[in-house]
């Protein structure tokens, strides 16, 4: 655990010490808030509409005109800036060769894996505490449900862990940043968008095709939801990415 | 302390190392010599457990490379060729990095750091970023997370290259301190650093083993006839007597002059084998009443030792 964290720290450090992390935790911040901003106007727009066309009332609520735009536009900006903390992670070190020393350390590779992981994780969790503003001033100005809020960044959270997974993986493979951040971003916005090809397909295919989809399984999460299914297929393609990271560090030894 | 039995590699069709055996002993520094591509790189990443051997094994401190690995990242500090660095960290939070991650426990830990520091000649740079150092310092720098953790083996790849003379000066002295309580392996294609630095050489070529000696016997084991230099003094018919005079001792196979200048003469003789014939050619010249300047017998150079044995090889592989 030591080690791990040892890892962990200097990561950590890094991010923090150079001006990655702010850059990144700025631009997100700063795409969310105007996300925020131009949905919450136009939720204004519709409750001012709604108070002449009451039919219209009853279908409006906070979770569902706020919150789940919202996270769904999110999800497309982490889409662009995870891929940019998790670029750097293996794919540095094998570029100044310090990955030749990482692995004659007694240090083993789920350690340094692990740690790098969590490190990316950690700025991750920094830049969705910043999008908590958001519920709270929605909290200040109306009564949004607190369940569908929590679930919703529950959901979100998953879906982060899922994407650092990818990312390092891809970083693990090329000791081009550029590289793993494009296969990274690349690959992510598969999971994401896969479901969409599902109406077109046959049966079969299009649960399988809806199953695998980033976005299908968020869906529940956003209304409210904690379904085991959802839970099950982040922390499995969360797990399977990282035990393929891994297995492309043990091979990387078998090959060069 | 090193053992290493049969150690192959074979990159695909190509070998990077055929068959290799030797020993290291505890408190040697070994030197590691081979024409470049000669698969002592090769040799070093299997030793550090960086890659996995494709035959034969290693044992370092009595634990096999592959089966052991983690016993043996413990006890080996390793060096790799261009010394890699993290350019943004400063020394001291890099140097207390790998002691987290070597496993130095807290109360140990900064004392460590500081020891290592002094060590290696880092006191006046421990708050620079690594990036801004000189190519010395870094290089300091890279021996130190080496030191780190005081294991048993230091295994150096070239820890010269690149340096300024006088850097490497520095970088050898430091190298023989730290070979006087540590078991060191270091490769380098620089000759005299060799000589200097270590005593017992390995030859490498084509990644099979060709000679294993101290510098001393390589050179005595090689060398075929034995040349003798002698100067005197340019004056009258001394030089053509002195010729004569050496021509007529037993043992002398040829007697060479060099044109005289600056009013001195030079002869190279020739002696049969593992002949010291000096002290007989300095009396004969002196009861001839010769002026006799210099006496001495010419040595083999490590760079003449080196290209005789990688020539034979080539020769004899066809």
């Amino acid at each position: 655990m030591g080690k791990l964290f040892a890892v962990y720290r200097k990561e950590l450090q890094h991010y923090f010490q150079s001006v990655t992390a702010y850059v990144v935790i700025g631009s997100f911040l700063a795409l969310s808030g105007y996300f925020f901003y131009s949905i919450f106007r136009y939720y204004n727009y519709l409750s001012y509409q709604a108070g002449r066309e009451p039919g219209l009332a009853a279908s409006l609520n906070l979770i569902e005109g706020v919150m789940r735009p919202l996270m769904g536009n999110v999800s497309v900006v982490l889409l662009f800036v995870l891929p940019l903390l998790t670029m750097r992670l293996l794919a540095e070190e094998r570029k100044q060769g310090t990955f030749e020393l990482l692995l004659t350390y007694p240090l083993s590779d789920f350690e340094a894996v692990m740690g790098k992981y969590l490190a990316a994780l950690t700025v991750f969790g920094v830049m969705i505490a910043g999008t908590l503003l958001y519920p709270v001033m929605l909290a200040v100005f109306s009564n949004p449900e607190p369940g569908p809020v929590f679930t919703s960044y529950l959901g979100f959270f998953l879906m982060g862990t899922s994407f650092i997974a990818i990312g390092i993986f891809f970083s693990s493979l090329t000791s081009s940043q550029i590289v793993a951040g494009a296969a990274t971003f690349g690959v992510s916005l598969l999971f994401l968008v896969i479901g969409w090809a599902a109406p077109f397909a046959g049966p079969t295919l299009a649960s399988i095709l809806s199953q695998c989809s980033l976005l299908e399984h968020y869906d529940a999460f956003s209304k409210g939801i904690i379904d085991l299914q959802d839970v099950t297929y982040y922390v499995f393609l969360t797990g399977f990415f990282l035990f393929m990271t891994l297995r492309s560090l043990d091979s990387s030894r078998w090959r060069s | 302390m090193i053992h290493v039995q049969n150690l192959t590699k074979r990159y695909g069709a190509t070998v990077g190392v055929t068959n290799l055996d030797f020993r290291v002993e505890k408190g040697e520094v070994l030197g590691f010599l081979g024409p470049n591509g000669a698969g002592k790189t090769t040799t070093m990443k299997m030793l550090t457990c960086y890659l996995p051997p494709t035959d034969g094994t290693a044992k370092i401190c009595g634990f096999d490379i592959v089966e052991q690995s983690m016993e043996v990242r413990r006890r080996v500090g390793y060096l790799p060729e261009r010394n890699p660095l993290y350019p943004d960290m400063t020394v001291t939070g890099y140097l207390d990095f790998v002691a987290r991650v070597k496993g130095v426990r807290p109360p140990a830990r900064r004392a460590e750091v500081e020891r290592t520091i002094e060590r290696c000649g880092l006191q006046q740079v421990p708050r620079r970023t690594i990036g801004t150092l000189s190519k010395g310092y870094q290089q300091r720098v890279g021996i130190a997370q080496a030191t780190l953790s005081d294991p048993e083996i230091l295994i150096l790849d070239e820890p010269t290259l690149g340096l300024d003379p006088k850097q490497m000066i520095e970088i050898r002295q430091l190298i023989r301190d730290l070979g006087k309580e540590k078991t060191v392996l270091l490769s380098s294609h620089i000759l005299p650093e060799v000589s200097q630095v270590c005593n017992r050489v390995i030859i490498i070529n084509r990644g099979s083993l060709v000679a294993a000696d101290t510098p001393e016997n390589l050179r005595s084991r090689l060398a075929t006839t034995s040349v003798i230099r002698v100067a005197l003094r340019d004056e009258g018919d001394a030089l053509a007597r002195a010729s004569r005079t050496i021509a007529s001792i037993a043992g002398v196979v040829a007697v060479d002059g060099a044109p005289p200048g600056r009013g001195t003469g030079r002869f190279s003789v020739t002696c049969a084998p593992a002949s010291d014939l000096r002290e007989t050619i300095a009396r004969a010249l002196v009861a001839a009443g010769l002026p006799l300047l210099e006496i001495y017998r010419e040595e083999l150079s490590l760079e003449e030792i080196f290209l005789q044995l990688v020539t034979e090889e080539v020769s004899s592989n066809g």
